[in-house]
């Protein structure tokens, strides 16, 4: 990080204009990128991010800023490979440090089927090119002395995999870094603009409704997570798309104790420590529908009580703050990026609990999609179309909970 | 923490049920029947909505009665009834108002 004093704005609030080339409804992380990208990759300058709220003040404010790649199906190697290679030079090419580190991700095994799943997911990982490692129980404590490997306890660690190139970032950062980018290439960052409905006519979108007006587009392009489905509606679309809560929490601020990410699927946790002190822990998705952005108690209590058993050194940490996000979950569990029935309407939702580390190549591939009018070869599987031709892109299996 | 109503058992906490998502979707009359659109919409396409929502819970550590509630989906408010004003499971000709009220304390 340079030494000099941070500015005091990142970027304009320009009123908005009547008409923009692309609209992206949405400025969370997502929404973001792909402004940049378009600029950035395209040239396409004349854009509009509208944002209901304050900037990436939804889901990209409440991750657990978890960052890898290791899926186990081909085709979200290929789309959170993607994003990971670009994880590895934003800060530098964004000009802003994102404290991204790699500092490695466990995802815990518990059982026999955990280990063959597990060692099937390192195998599956190789052929993609991308980098894991199977690690017995004694070599994940070596790894991460303080996860608990006793054979004594419910959920006895069997092993892990691990991708060491995976770690965490400072979502806020992120955000701000490619909001700046964006606004310096022209685009409009148009906060506290709500979009109520589209103008469409032939089959064909021609701007959207706000409550600042109407903004024509020749293209818009949604970017709004777990309110997709209601925006969605309003164009007269239905996604196959479920909104729940996904929470996480906070401890106060620690001394250094933990330098690696650590997942159980079988548990229902995962673990970190932010560069600032504070363990930094998510759960699994609650399960009833909601747009409230809270969750249920009982939800925090079984994740406390197993990252307890995993961490007994965290035994007497405080929680600082708990909170929901509203994530859109997918039948598999997988994306849904590219065109709609309504022509120049664009869709990237169904992130799920597991966005924010793929917001570099969600950006680059959606902008890609938006200016060439066809999906990205690595977003093609990830069509709308696959839930009638079947073609499912099934990650529960391979991702559990922790997405 | 949810307080959901259970026709039989009365007001309990909400970890004792699982969730069953929207209400009343039937099972297609003849599948064979249904374009590959159709058959997609029954499989995968559920009402998202941000408001009152008509769903299914099942009180997986009690009566085991699966039954409907109309819930907010913002405000998380829980109300009775099925769709359209059907009668919910439990309250039905069969099964007039058994509906056990536990003192405070044993519930």
């Amino acid at each position: 990080m340079n030494e000099s004093p941070h500015p005091d704005f990142l970027w304009r609030n320009p009123e908005p204009r009547r008409a923009y080339d692309v609209v992206i409804v949405g400025g969370g992380g997502h929404g973001l990128a792909t402004a940049y990208y378009l600029a950035k990759n395209h040239g396409i300058t004349d854009v509009a991010v509208l944002e209901k709220g304050w900037l990436a003040g939804g889901n990209m404010a409440r991750n657990t800023t978890i960052i890898r790649s290791n899926y186990l199906w081909d085709e979200s190697a290929g789309i959170y490979e993607h994003a990971l290679k670009l994880w590895e030079g934003l800060a530098e090419e964004l000009d802003y440090d994102l404290l991204f580190s790699q500092r490695g991700v466990l995802n815990l095994a518990h059982s026999p089927a955990d280990v063959r799943e597990g060692m099937r997911r390192v195998n599956a990982n190789l052929l993609n090119g991308i980098d894991a490692e199977w690690l017995d129980a004694d070599e994940v404590k070596k790894f991460c002395p303080i996860v608990n490997t006793s054979p004594d306890v419910r959920h006895p660690v069997l092993g892990a995999t691990l991708q060491r190139r995976a770690g965490i970032a400072k979502h806020d950062r992120v955000a701000w870094a490619y909001a700046r980018a964006a606004d310096r290439l022209g685009v409009d960052l148009i906060q506290g603009c709500e979009v109520t409905g589209f103008d469409i006519a032939g089959g064909r979108v021609r701007g959207v409704r706000t409550n600042l007006g109407r903004i024509g587009a020749h293209r818009v392009a949604l970017a709004a997570a777990g309110h997709s489905s209601v925006l969605a509606a309003r164009a007269g679309i239905r996604l196959p798309l479920q909104s729940h809560p996904l929470q996480a929490l906070v401890s106060e601020l620690l001394e250094p104790v933990l330098d690696c990410v650590v997942m159980s699927g079988a548990v229902h946790v995962y673990v970190s420590q932010a560069h600032k002190g504070e363990l930094v822990m998510g759960a699994g998705i609650d399960a009833y529908n909601s747009y409230g952005q809270r969750g249920s108690f009982h939800i925090i209590e079984r994740q406390m009580s197993a990252a307890l058993e995993l961490f007994p050194i965290f035994a007497r940490a405080r929680v600082l703050r708990t909170w929901a996000g509203i994530v859109d979950v997918s039948p598999d569990a997988s994306p849904i990026i590219g065109l709609t029935p309504v022509e120049n309407l664009f869709v990237n939702a169904g992130w799920g609990t597991g966005g924010f580390k793929a917001t570099p190549g969600s950006g680059w591939v959606y902008a890609d999609t938006i200016a060439n009018g066809r999906p990205h070869p690595l977003a093609e599987p990830f069509g709308l179309d696959r839930f009638t031709t079947g073609a499912l892109i099934d990650e529960h299996g391979a991702a559990a909970v922790a997405h | 923490m949810l307080l959901i109503d259970c026709p039989w058992c009365g007001p309990r906490d909400e970890i004792e049920f699982r969730y069953g998502g929207q209400a009343g979707v039937a099972y297609p009359e003849d599948p064979a029947a249904l374009t590959d659109e159709q058959w997609a919409e029954y499989l995968y396409v559920r009402d998202n909505p941000k408001g009152w929502f008509h769903e299914r819970w099942f009180h997986a550590a009690g009566c085991r009665t699966w039954f409907t509630v109309r819930r907010h989906t913002v405000t998380h408010e829980i109300k009775p009834g099925g769709p359209d004003g059907a009668p919910e499971p439990g309250r039905g000709r069969d099964a007039p108002d058994r509906r056990r009220r536990f003192p405070r304390g044993l519930a």
